[in-house]
């Protein structure tokens, strides 16, 4: 929950991803404004895109547009992935 | 964060919404993207043909802070389509490749979008929210 003013890191993103969203594995690329990141979670499991991508926009809340810039997102089940 | 109170801009968003069957919130104008993820999502409708409404939300600060309350969305480019939001630029664009895309839009025909060679109708001027309060 820290709001430092470091900039962002693939790697925080990352870890916060997975620390926040049961069970995610998130490959996230970027350099400290843009990010793309890849999660893959079993909660996505029947929701729809939209709300797949709320719930890793939700784990950033306010930094989304600012501190993070711009997060690309693309979502998949395990079951997409394997 | 829903405030119950009157907000006269939220209201104009949401007319905009109600009356453009295929709406696109962005930054800059379909002409004059100013994002690349803007300039991305306006690519992907323009092949396809498809008119659509664009509201730059660039001139107030306010558009974007009202949207995102709305959609429950952080970013922009948003697209909707018949009142409802599709998505962001990655969810539109993985639905063009997939065909999901056209099927919302109710364009039937299969064809990619490479293949059309004739530009869209002309778009139309691009709405201004915050000339209309």
């Amino acid at each position: 929950m820290s709001t430092t003013p470091q900039a962002a890191t693939p790697e925080e993103l990352k870890q916060r991803i997975e620390a926040e969203i049961p069970g995610a594995s998130a490959e996230v690329t970027g350099d400290g404004h843009h990010f793309y990141a890849v999660v893959s979670s079993p909660e996505f499991h029947g929701l729809s895109r939209i709300a797949q991508h709320r719930r890793v926009y939700e784990v950033f809340g306010p930094e989304v547009g600012d501190r993070i810039h711009a997060l690309s997102i693309q979502t998949t089940t395990p079951q997409e992935t394997a | 964060m829903t405030d119950q109170t009157r907000n006269p801009l939220r209201d104009e968003i949401r007319r905009a919404i109600d009356e453009n069957p295929v709406l696109l919130f962005m930054k800059g104008t379909p002409d004059q993207p100013a994002c690349g993820f803007s300039a991305r999502t306006v690519a992907v409708l323009q092949s396809l043909g498809r008119p659509f409404a664009a509201v730059d939300i660039l001139p107030d600060p306010r558009i974007r802070q009202e949207l995102s309350a709305l959609s429950n969305w952080p970013t922009i480019p948003q697209l909707f389509v018949d009142g409802e939001l599709v998505g962001g630029c990655d969810i539109v664009t993985e639905m063009y490749q997939s065909g999901e895309l056209q099927e919302v839009l109710g364009l039937d025909n299969g064809a990619p979008a490479e293949d059309i060679p004739e530009p869209g109708p002309a778009e139309p001027a691009p709405l201004s929210i915050e000339n209309r309060l």
